[in-house]
């Protein structure tokens, strides 16, 4: 039996269907991962309940003049920064994963490039998720009541966990070009320690310097806290949604090509 | 499992045709213009120390890095400009495992298989499939991390065959396996030429390029410093040779002169170990060598017959030893003398 195949009928480019589908295997992989290591989940339960609970507590009275009215202030803030602390560890993975044999093995198959970075940042949506949702409960069982109502409650937590996903694209990079997992953990909490806390995610900016004011309304984070705060506390859209959808496709746009061209080219 | 026979491209004689091929890692010049021929259905060994270019040869061929100058191109497709297309046409068995170590090895073959393109369910079989051939059923749900060394090898094989590829890299296939895992390895390479696979293989030693590879490349520092059948490359070192210690000191130029007159060959003398060392040709001539040096009264105390070394093809061929190699070797056999003491 000789099932004569012409080479004529392979194709040297991969279409957006196969892309697709090979992203979508690599992420069931990352999900497999996570099932087979469930203490990597620790950062994502544990930090949620345990910042949420001091924020709440240590700021709660100084800022809102008690804990109750500053749960809609801070529930989004927090929200907003762990969850997008979160996808650091995607780029720590990442570069741990990619030491690892596998990836030549990945190498050498006839997929898209772009599938095993893909796919990994597929897979940890997942815990953005755990984090989101734990936010949340935390929230409730403190006594938050988001006006908003369940419905607008999702599209924020929706919202959050697609910024994350394309923020892990920043984390990606710096995982595929580092030398060490280490070294990608300290230049990313480098970038985002300041930018999370420079919003206006735990205090309103009206008490800040002038100049501090002025980075507070352009820096990102701030955008997607307001655009979340607007979502849950009063069940309304606005531009700060749009600047932060605007926001991440422009990273996206950005990282993901430099991300895989950088990968491709460290053997 | 039955191997299917393996799609055959359609695109003449060579599997493989490699010219100058430069690979440079700073002031190292791992790969220095290697040419390489690889017929299709052939099983083609690249013999040389670590460190002499072989894996960088292999990762280039594979797509996996690029070269610096030079060309290759796989059943005529180029390895740089189509890429994607070689890749169709490979299945690549590194150095080092290339499996996923935190999911078992059922987990493994699924996911590749998807990747190839197998459905849910192809998918299953063929994974299920694989395992028996390479004997893992049992092993199959276990986490990796509690694999031997010759299961993982066996399961990263498999890995490589899902797609059936024409074309199989295997790097180092055997390194590091005992003997047993080892001829099962060499069964199951034999088994896939059958199948009209081509097989390019690495190896650093040459009695496994001679037990299975049709033609042989040397390779050394970058360049391959001979090239041909494995009849062809013994030839040139001489078949196996003969070692022999004599007991008393006094005695060596006699038994020398014996050796000599008898196999008729030159022979080569280490004083401070008072030992003889000559080529053999014909075994036979051992019996008559032995009587000789008995009736001359010469006791002997150590007498053996070696195949020759990838030490000794080296020196034939290069006129140097494998000299860095070798210190290499022996802090790693003290190392591992070390560990198996402690």
């Amino acid at each position: 039996m000789n099932t004569s195949v012409k080479t004529g009928h392979l194709k040297n480019h991969t279409s957006f269907i196969q892309t697709l589908r090979h992203s979508l295997t690599m992420a069931y992989r990352g999900i497999l991962k996570i099932r087979r290591t469930p203490e990597q989940l620790f950062d994502v339960t544990l930090q949620p309940i345990i910042f949420t609970l001091m924020f709440t507590y240590i700021f709660g009275g100084a800022i809102s003049g008690d804990v109750q009215s500053y749960l809609p202030v801070i529930i989004p803030g927090i929200l907003v920064q762990t969850v997008i602390t979160t996808s650091i560890v995607t780029g720590v993975q990442l570069r741990e994963d990619m030491d690892k044999g596998v990836f030549d093995r990945f190498k050498s198959l006839p997929i898209a490039r772009i599938a095993p970075l893909a796919g990994a940042l597929l897979a940890d949506t997942i815990r953005y998720t755990i984090a989101t949702v734990l936010t949340f409960t935390m929230g409730y069982i403190m006594g938050y009541r988001p006006e908003g109502g369940l419905g607008f409650v999702v599209l924020a937590a929706l919202l959050v966990i697609l910024v994350s996903w394309s923020m892990s694209w920043i984390f990606a990079f710096f995982g595929v070009i580092s030398r060490t997992a280490s070294s990608v953990q300290g230049i990313s909490m480098l970038v985002l320690f300041p930018l999370t806390f420079m919003s206006n995610a735990f205090v309103p900016s009206d008490t800040m310097p002038k100049w501090l004011q002025w980075f507070v309304d352009i820096n990102p984070i701030s955008h997607v806290v307001s655009a979340v705060r607007e979502l849950t506390n009063s069940g309304s859209v606005g531009t700060d949604m749009v600047w932060s959808l605007v926001g991440a496709a422009a990273i996206v746009a950005v990282f993901a090509p430099i991300t895989v061209r950088a990968y491709m080219r460290r053997t | 499992m039955e191997y299917k026979s393996v799609k055959r491209p359609n695109n003449g004689d060579w599997a493989v045709e490699a010219n100058g091929l430069v690979k440079v890692f700073g002031d190292n010049r791992a790969v220095d213009g290697v040419d390489l021929n690889v017929k299709a259905g052939s099983i083609y060994g690249v013999l040389g120390p670590n460190g002499a270019g072989k894996t960088t040869t292999i990762r280039m061929l594979a797509t996996l890095l690029r070269p610096d100058a030079g060309s290759a191109r796989i059943f005529g497709h180029d390895v740089s400009k189509e890429s994607q297309i070689v890749r169709q046409l490979i299945g690549v068995t590194g150095q080092y495992a290339s499996v996923d170590e935190s999911l078992s090895a059922t987990e493994n073959l699924i996911i590749f298989s998807r990747l190839l393109g197998l459905g849910r369910a192809e998918a299953k079989k063929k994974a299920a499939d694989l395992l028996e051939e390479f004997g893992l059923t049992e092993a199959a749900k276990r986490p990796l991390k509690n694999f031997s060394g010759g299961m993982r090898r066996r399961l990263d094989l498999a890995a490589s065959l899902i797609a059936q590829p024409p074309l199989i890299f295997l790097d180092e296939p055997t390194t590091g396996l005992d003997p047993r895992t080892r001829a099962q390895m060499w069964d199951t390479i034999r088994r896939l030429v059958k199948t009209g696979s081509t097989v390019l293989l690495t190896t650093q030693y040459l009695d496994e390029a001679d037990q299975l590879a049709d033609r042989i490349a040397v390779i050394d520092r970058g360049h391959v410093v001979a090239e041909g059948t494995v009849d062809e490359l013994k030839q040139s070192v001489g078949t196996s040779s003969l070692h022999l210690r004599v007991e008393n000191q006094s005695d060596i130029e006699i038994a020398r002169q014996t050796v000599e007159h008898v196999l008729q060959v030159q022979s080569t003398l280490t004083s401070e170990a008072a030992k003889i060392t000559a080529p053999m040709a014909n075994a036979d001539l051992i019996t008559d060598l032995l009587i000789s040096l008995r009736e001359k009264g010469i006791t002997l105390s150590e007498v053996s017959v070696q195949k020759p070394t990838l030490d000794e093809v080296f020196l034939t061929i290069t006129g140097h030893g494998v000299e860095d190699e070798k210190t290499n070797d022996t802090v790693k056999e003290t190392k591992r003398a070390e560990a198996v003491n402690a």
